[in-house]
This record gives C-alpha cells, sequence and structure tokens, in this order.
C-alpha cells in the first residue's frame, strides 16, 4: 500500500538483525544444530559397507565345505562366528549380535564332488534392515561363486562366462560416502535457517502481538517481506560457509569447483527455502504448528527425497515424480558436483534455474498470503 | 499547523458489524461512534463486549462484514497510518530490543524526523520515568512499565487518532493516574483519543463514553448524563464493619435494592426507581444506623442499565461446612523475606488474619505482592522469615499447608482443552476427594455455579464469566479453611464481579479464611483489613477505612477514595526514600 520507503525499511532491518543476535534460539538453529548435524553425517552416519557380523554353521566336514568356510572368513567382508550348529547362531541373529547366517549342509561336499549335482548353501539374512540383508545375500553368494570358479580352476574345467567385469569409481574413487553426504547437508543446513528459522521468527511476531503493532503502522508488506528475507539470506549464507570450511578442513571432503559456484548454487536455494518459511508463517501464525509444517513440508522431504540419502533413480516411480516438486532435490546434484567435480556450469546453471522458478512460486503465495488483516 | 474543524469527528463508525464466525453471534452488532478531536472518548464495557473487534476495525487491522469505518474520511484499511497511534493489549513491544530501540523503531515506522527524535526522546522517556531504564531489554520491564513504553511508541509521532486498548489493565493507580494525566493533555492538543477501559472510574472521567455489552451498544453520550439517571437512589448504610456482610446478603435480597456494594466499613446501595431511601427494618439494619444519600458513580449506572445486580444469598456458602473456630490465627506471616540474588522482592513482610476475615494484599506492579503470595502458598521458599497457614508451618509442613487452601490464580490457569466436568474431575482427584464425595462435590459445585449446560465444553472456550466461576468452583471443591485468590475479577464485568464477592462474603461468614492480591480498589474494598505493599516492603496496614483516615490527614483530602489513600501513601513512601 504505502511505497517503499527507505527509513522504515533501514529500521526493520536493524530490528531483524539486533534480534538475531540476541536470541539464542537463532543461533542455536543457526550454527550449533548444523555443526551438530555435520558431524553426524561426517562421522556418526556411513552408508559404506564395513564387516558385517556373521554366523557360519558347518554341516560338513568335507574338505571342500572347510575351504569354503576358510573363503568367507578370509574375504574381508564378514566377522564370521563359527558354529556346528543353526539353532545356536539363530538365537544371535535374533539378539541382533549377527546379522546373516550362512549355512553350509552335510551334504555340500558330497553333492559337489558327485558333479553335475548344484551344491547349494542357504543364506538367512536379518530382513528386519534390508540394505544389510541385501548386502550380506551378494556378499555371500559372490564369494560362493568366486570361490566356485577358483576350484573349478583347479580342477582344469572352464565354467566361467568369457567376460570379466573390472570396476572404476570415477570421482569418489573410495566410494567414501562422507564424500558426497557432508556436502549434501549443507543443503539441508540451509533448509533449515531458510524455511524453519525464517517461519519461526514470522510467527513469532503474530504470537507476541508485535504484528499487531507494526500492522498499525505505515510499513509495506513489502517492505516487511524483504526485511524478514535479507537478514536470513545472510545468515544462511553465513552458515554454509561454515560448514564449506569445516567440510574441507576437518573432514578433507575434496572441493574441486569454485566458491563463486558455490555461491550461486547456495543462494539460489536460499531463495526457494525462505519462500517457503514465509509462506509457512503467514498461513499458521503459530510457532509450534509453524515449526512443524516447516520439519515436515521442508526438512524430511530434504533429507529423504532429494537424492541427498537416498538415490532417487532407485525410487518406485511415483516417489520419483514427488521429488521433481522438492527444491533441494535441484540443489543437491549441484553441491556434490561443485564439490567432487568442479564447476559445470550447465548443470549449475539448470538447476539455479528451477531454484529460482520455485523462489518465485513460494514468494508470490506467501505475498498473497501476508495481508494487511489480523483475522 | 492547521487543525481544520476541531468539532469534525477524527474517525467514526457507522452502523459497523462484525463476525467471526458465520452461524455465531456477531462480535458487533451494527454499532456508531465518532471519536472527536480534543476529546476523551471512553470505550467501555466487560470482556468479550467487542472493545478491541471496535479498535481493531479503526486500526485498519479488520475488514468491517457490514456498515463504514472511517479515519479522517478514509475507509480506516485505506487511511494514512501515521497519524493513527495504536497501542494493542500486549504492548506490540519487541521483548529482545531495549526500551531505546523500541522507541527508535517505531519512530523511524511512523515516519518521524530524524531532526525531532532526541527531543521527543527525551520528552517521552521523561513522562514514563524510563530515562533510567533507557537500555533495559523491553522482556525485562515490569507490566506497568511495559505499558509505558507500549503508549510512548504508539504516540512518538504525535498522532491524529490515538487508540489504546485497556491502557489501564495491569497497572497500579499511580501508573494509571500518570498514563491518563498524558494522554488527556495530548486530546487538549487536538488527537482524539480513544481509550477502551473495563474500569468504570476511567470511563467517568471521558467526556463521551460508548458503553458496549456483548457487541450491542448500550449507551453513548455523555458519562454525567448515564449517571444522572440513578441521581438520588444511591445511598450509604453506615452500621457497623462488624455485620456489614450479612448486612449487605439481606440487602441485595430486598426487593427494593437494585445493587449493592461493601464500602470500607459501610453498605453502597442502588434503589429501584421511585421507593426512596432504604428503611433499616427491610434489611435487617439497626433502626439507629446511620443512611445518608450519595453521589452515583458511574459504576452504579453501568450495574442499573444491565439491569442490577445478583442475589445476596450465596448457594455455595450455604452447602459450605463451617470451619470450626480456632483461637491462633488462620493465616500468619512473619518477617517473610525473599531475595533474588541481589534483588529484595519482598522484605520483612509481616501480618496475621483471624479466622473469618478477608485479607488484602494490595500495591502497584512488582512490588511484592505476588512473591508475598507464593510463599504463603508454598511455592516459594523464604530467604528469611516463616509463616503459617491454618496452623501448619511453611517450612515443615508445605504440603498440608497447600491442602488446606483452595487457590485462584489471576489469569485462567485451568486446562482450556479439557471439558468443564474433566477439570472438575482433576482437581478434586488432586486434593484429594474420591468416590462419592468426589461426586457430591462436583454435583454441589456445577448446580451453583449453572455449569451444567457447559460440562461437556471445552473450558478454554467459555466466556470469561463462566472460566471465572470454574476457575472458583475448582479452588473450593474440597471446601478449604484458607482461600487465596490472585487478583480474582480482573477484567470481568461488574455484574460477575458481583456474584463472585458474593459468594466470598458469604463463605467468610462460614468461616472461611481469605486471603486476596489485588490492584483493583473494589476489590480492595471488600477486605477487613489491608497491607499496602511496595518496593518489596509493608508501607501501610489497617482497614480500608483506616488507610482512608491516613490518606485525609496527610494530604487534606476530604473523603478520598481507596486508590486516593493508594496513590497519597505511595507518594509518600516515595518521599521518605528521597529524604532519607
Amino acid at each position: 500500500m504505502s511505497a517503499f520507503n527507505r527509513q522504515r525499511f533501514t529500521a526493520l532491518l536493524v530490528k531483524e538483525t539486533l534480534q538475531i543476535v540476541r536470541d539464542p534460539s537463532t543461533f542455536l538453529i543457526a550454527f550449533v544444530l548444523p555443526m551438530i548435524l555435520l558431524f553426524l553425517f561426517g562421522y556418526g552416519v556411513s552408508l559404506d559397507t564395513a564387516r558385517v557380523k556373521i554366523g557360519l554353521a558347518l554341516q560338513d566336514t568335507s574338505a571342500q565345505a572347510r575351504s569354503l568356510a576358510t573363503a568367507y572368513e578370509r574375504s574381508g567382508w564378514f566377522e564370521v562366528t563359527g558354529s556346528r550348529d543353526v539353532a545356536s547362531l539363530k538365537a544371535d541373529l535374533v539378539a541382533g549380535n549377527i546379522r546373516g547366517i550362512i549355512v553350509i549342509p552335510p551334504d555340500f561336499g558330497r553333492r559337489l564332488d558327485s558333479r553335475g549335482d548344484p551344491a547349494s548353501i542357504q543364506v538367512i539374512t536379518d530382513g528386519s534392515m534390508p540394505n544389510t540383508a541385501g548386502f550380506v545375500a551378494a556378499y555371500a553368494e559372490g564369494i560362493r561363486a568366486s570361490w566356485a570358479a577358483g576350484l573349478a580352476d583347479e580342477r582344469g574345467v572352464q565354467p566361467l562366462p568369457p567376460i570379466s567385469l573390472a570396476q572404476r569409481f570415477w570421482f569418489n574413487p573410495e566410494l567414501t560416502s562422507r564424500y558426497f553426504l557432508v556436502p549434501g547437508s549443507i543443503a539441508i543446513v540451509m533448509t533449515m535457517i531458510g524455511t524453519l528459522l525464517t517461519a519461526l521468527v514470522v510467527a513469532r511476531e503474530w504470537e507476541r502481538g508485535t504484528m499487531e503493532a507494526l500492522l498499525a503502522t505505515p510499513i509495506g508488506m513489502a517492505e516487511f517481506l524483504a526485511t524478514k528475507v535479507i537478514p536470513y539470506f545472510i545468515l544462511g549464507l553465513c552458515s554454509m560457509t561454515i560448514c564449506t570450511l569445516i567440510a574441507i578442513f576437518v573432514f578433507g571432503v575434496p572441493f574441486l569447483g569454485s566458491a563463486l559456484a558455490l555461491l550461486a548454487i547456495a543462494s539460489a536455494f536460499l531463495v526457494p527455502a525462505l519462500g517457503q518459511g514465509l509462506l509457512i508463517s503467514a498461513v499458521t501464525k503459530n510457532q509450534f504448528v509453524a515449526s512443524q509444517v516447516a520439519l515436515l513440508s521442508a526438512f524430511l522431504p530434504a533429507m529423504l527425497l532429494s537424492g541427498f540419502l537416498f538415490e532417487i533413480t532407485s525410487m518406485p516411480r511415483i516417489i520419483q515424480l514427488i521429488t521433481y516438486v522438492v527444491p533441494a532435490r535441484y540443489v543437491i546434484p549441484p553441491l556434490q558436483t561443485v564439490f567432487a567435480v568442479g564447476d559445470l556450469w550447465g548443470l549449475f546453471l539448470r538447476n539455479i534455474a528451477v531454484l529460482l522458478g520455485f523462489g518465485a512460486f513460494f514468494f508470490l503465495l506467501a505475498i498473497r498470503a501476508t495481508r494487511r488483516r489480523i483475522a | 499547523m492547521e487543525v481544520g474543524n476541531m468539532d469534525g469527528p477524527v474517525a467514526t463508525a457507522h452502523e459497523v458489524t462484525k463476525r467471526f464466525a458465520k452461524d455465531g453471534p456477531p462480535a458487533l452488532d451494527a454499532v456508531s461512534i465518532d471519536i472527536v478531536a480534543g476529546r476523551m472518548t471512553g470505550l467501555v464495557g466487560p470482556d468479550g463486549a467487542g472493545k478491541t473487534t471496535l479498535i481493531r476495525l479503526l486500526a485498519g487491522l479488520l475488514d468491517p462484514d457490514g456498515g463504514t469505518v472511517d479515519v479522517q474520511n478514509l475507509p480506516a484499511v485505506d487511511a494514512d497510518h501515521a497519524a493513527i497511534g495504536y497501542m494493542p493489549q500486549r504492548f506490540g513491544l519487541y521483548e529482545d530490543l531495549s526500551v531505546i530501540e523500541n522507541l527508535s523503531l517505531y519512530a523511524n515506522l511512523r515516519g518521524l524526523p530524524a531532526s525531532e527524535r532526541d527531543a521527543r526522546f527525551r520528552e517521552l522517556l521523561a513522562f514514563t520515568d524510563l530515562e533510567r531504564f533507557r537500555t533495559r531489554l523491553a522482556g525485562k520491564l515490569s507490566g506497568g512499565m511495559k505499558q509505558k513504553l507500549g503508549l510512548a511508541c504508539a504516540m512518538v509521532k504525535a498522532p491524529k487518532l490515538l487508540l489504546l486498548d485497556e491502557p489501564g489493565v495491569g497497572v497500579d493507580p499511580v501508573s494509571r493516574r500518570e498514563l491518563w494525566a498524558m494522554v488527556r493533555n495530548l486530546a487538549g492538543e487536538g488527537i482524539g483519543v480513544l481509550w477502551s477501559t473495563a474500569y468504570l472510574d476511567e470511563a467517568e472521567k471521558c467526556d463521551t463514553v460508548f458503553l458496549l455489552n456483548e457487541g450491542k451498544l448500550l449507551y453513548a453520550g455523555e458519562p454525567a448524563r448515564l449517571t444522572g439517571r440513578i441521581e438520588g437512589r444511591v445511598y450509604r448504610v453506615f452500621a457497623g464493619a462488624d455485620g456489614r456482610r450479612k448486612l449487605l446478603e439481606r440487602a441485595l435480597n430486598d426487593k427494593d435494592v437494585t445493587d449493592g456494594t461493601i464500602q470500607g466499613a459501610s453498605l453502597r446501595l442502588v434503589m429501584k426507581p421511585d421507593v426512596g431511601a432504604p428503611r433499616p427494618a427491610a434489611i435487617g439494619a439497626p433502626a439507629d444506623c446511620r443512611i445518608e444519600a450519595t453521589a452515583p458513580r458511574f459504576e452504579d449506572a453501568f450495574v442499573d442499565i444491565l439491569g442490577g445486580g445478583p442475589p445476596g444469598t450465596s448457594a455455595l456458602a450455604q452447602a459450605y461446612r463451617s470451619i470450626p473456630q480456632t483461637q491462633e490465627p488462620a493465616i500468619v506471616a512473619e518477617r517473610l523475606t525473599k531475595q533474588f540474588g541481589a534483588f529484595t522482592a519482598a522484605s520483612n513482610i509481616s501480618f496475621s488474619v483471624p479466622r473469618g476475615q478477608i485479607f488484602g494484599l494490595l500495591g502497584p506492579n512488582g512490588a511484592g505482592k505476588s512473591t508475598t503470595f507464593k510463599m504463603l502458598c508454598g511455592l516459594l521458599t523464604p530467604t528469611s522469615g516463616g509463616g503459617q497457614v491454618a496452623g501448619h508451618d511453611l517450612r515443615k509442613a508445605r504440603a498440608e499447608a497447600r491442602q488446606s487452601l483452595g487457590y485462584m490464580a489471576q489469569k485462567f490457569s485451568l486446562y482450556g482443552d479439557l471439558s468443564v466436568q474433566q477439570n472438575l474431575n482433576f482437581f478434586s482427584g488432586v486434593y484429594g476427594l474420591t468416590g462419592t464425595r468426589q461426586r457430591e462435590a462436583i454435583g454441589r459445585v456445577v448446580e451453583i455455579f449453572h455449569l451444567k449446560d457447559y460440562l461437556s465444553v471445552n473450558s478454554g472456550t467459555m466466556p470469561l464469566g463462566f472460566k471465572q466461576r470454574l476457575a472458583l468452583a475448582c479452588a473450593v471443591m474440597h471446601q478449604p479453611p484458607v482461600l487465596f485468590l490472585d487478583e480474582p475479577t480482573s477484567g470481568v464485568d461488574p455484574i460477575v464481579r458481583r456474584e463472585f464477592w458474593t459468594h466470598i462474603n458469604g463463605l467468610v461468614e462460614h468461616g472461611v479464611t481469605v486471603l486476596v492480591t489485588t490492584h483493583f480498589m473494589d476489590e480492595a474494598e471488600y477486605c477487613d483489613r489491608i497491607a499496602l505493599i511496595y518496593r518489596g516492603e509493608e508501607i501501610a496496614i489497617g482497614t480500608p477505612d483506616d488507610l482512608k483516615t491516613q490518606a485525609a490527614a496527610k494530604a487534606g483530602l476530604d473523603d478520598p477514595t481507596l486508590e486516593d489513600a493508594f496513590i497519597t501513601l505511595i507518594e509518600e513512601s516515595d518521599k521518605q526514600r528521597e529524604a532519607a
């Protein structure tokens, strides 16, 4: 309604900045929480497969059976607890002490000798942890296959297919999950500051009755929204910078891109994040509800549906479709790229354009929802 | 500066209607008011009458559903907001900004030119006495100081229209008078002031009042004209302090009496039209008692226009057990002292209340009333000193002391999300009532307080009057010998307040002892004795009439009100402090 006024704008900006500086909870959300998150993803969470504890029930005493058992023990993938029977291992599996049982049956050696009769082993896994279960099953089979191949080789038979696979991983040769988790968590941190914090601070104005007093002054909604957004935009970038420095210098994550590219990506992502925060607070006007909505609509999708923790291409088709409306989906690939690969402006600009599009959408809705009326 | 037509209204509302729920009753029902520059306009009515809704409409914060709201001849929504000063009920202050930061924020938002800032700030800080607290965070100010700062922020740039939503609530009489004087001055400079209040003594001082009740305008005009309607119908009955509660009960049950209250040792009665003075025989007063006509007050007229006060007999008291007579006092405070770090919140507070009396703790905000109260409830441990409640030592037998008192908090402190029935079940259970006794106790209060229709309603959504009844019901179900009331009737309308005191008076007649904190002078008048607490110290103690006499002697006042006495005694204390 009123034209943009510099005196009012500056006054609101100063007020907002003072509040940020003085409010311990702002500091907590902007700096301490990201730190915890970063260390959690840096040290605590690892998607790498380390040695998994399994049980091995060796029910056959033949030389072949013992040789296979040794192959498991020496594989380097498993920490093996040996036993004669399955029953005692089952208890361990139920208790969660081991993640799988490999059973080498009593007739294993005899069947193998009789040739033509396929010698089989049994793999029991803990289905309550599907990832680990799949890992155990696949590796158990893999080890058996390579052991069988070795055996055949010894005997001068050639059962192997003529193709062998040589794997090579680009950009993250050791497949260290930290290298893509830490850059990804920067997106989570910015979601928290952009959406959660902004949603909280505007809702707080409604709750404490200061909004009512502000609305009764000549302020324009543009001034109000701008002064809410700018400080938190800067705060978000500060927090991003700190996270990046920690990623590089504490976790040793390689940074192959340029600071400019990182800044551009982060800035573009903060636009929809802040817009969403403003929208949430304008609609809810209540800190508790705002925080719940922010968690559900921004934080969790950023965690689960952005490709940060889980590969989007391995999601069911319907979930994949949903990920297209999660802004964080468009920031994770450029962020990981700027760290691990370098500047790929084609990819960056495409994603930045999408993010700005989301931002414009949220801001339009937020402006519509923030009216100069209190009921 | 061109003042324009001083008599033309700065703001008008014409036949304005506002509903918040489609099928519910309207918050405002075809209300018309004018706010004229240079005059104090009062907006009076009990809680929930629609005062805040009307003010928000004038501030352009709400759209009317019907009718028009204009400020300076423009619809309020489009009006020049720089010309409207608005202080909402919750101050509108930023608690994490300092006094001066709040002030300069609003100065900038309202477009106060930089050249005028320093002078204006000095002036406002001097008036509000906040100069000392310039750099203190607003959140760390007392309630009264916040209110003053809120007012300063609303008028930092002299407005054309000043809208004040209950600026007197929660502020002690001293600050209230100061606030009033300054706003009155502003009005004199040609500003239209709308002062909304539930305090009827404030309404009486306005040039024009608009009286709202349940969204409807009951009266518009000069307060004196409303008061004039009951001229010659108000009497005071002096029949000694001892039997005044019984006397009031009988008087209120008399068909010729429309309203009555206790005023110190005397009764104040409003008679029905054309029945003349009360006859001692009809109200059971001694034949030789003194009865004199007195000038009507606005509150008398207000209750009259609402249809008179409630009957005088309390069903609650009739069903209450008789508290056995004891020799020792029911409540004792002995040199109670509480220190928070270097700050002494209460220092050497001593008093004792005999069984069957009402004792009042009176004082400005932050004086130490609540601290004293909390120590006696066993919620705070005294730094030194001690006390007893119903014979239980506060230091040794806190739980027993608490069990023997009923507590009614200042704000509605029941569970708003629980139904009335659930609240009653919970609180009776907490106080140890079970089985048949519990059912009987609940049944009794439900009948007495007319809660039957509300049993399954969430208590938070009830009208204020019913919340207050429920709060009292929860405090008395276990029939405690001692009742603690923390500002029990602030904000409720005079009818509900009368009903409440009818119950309290009845209980006291049954031997219940009552401790009440208040800065509401009407409540203080019901007390047998009062301790005036100021800056953590007890500066005066005695009957309401004693305090008035003391003040009359000191200030040379003739027939002072309790509020006059309160202010005089506090000023006296300030003088002594300065001299020391």
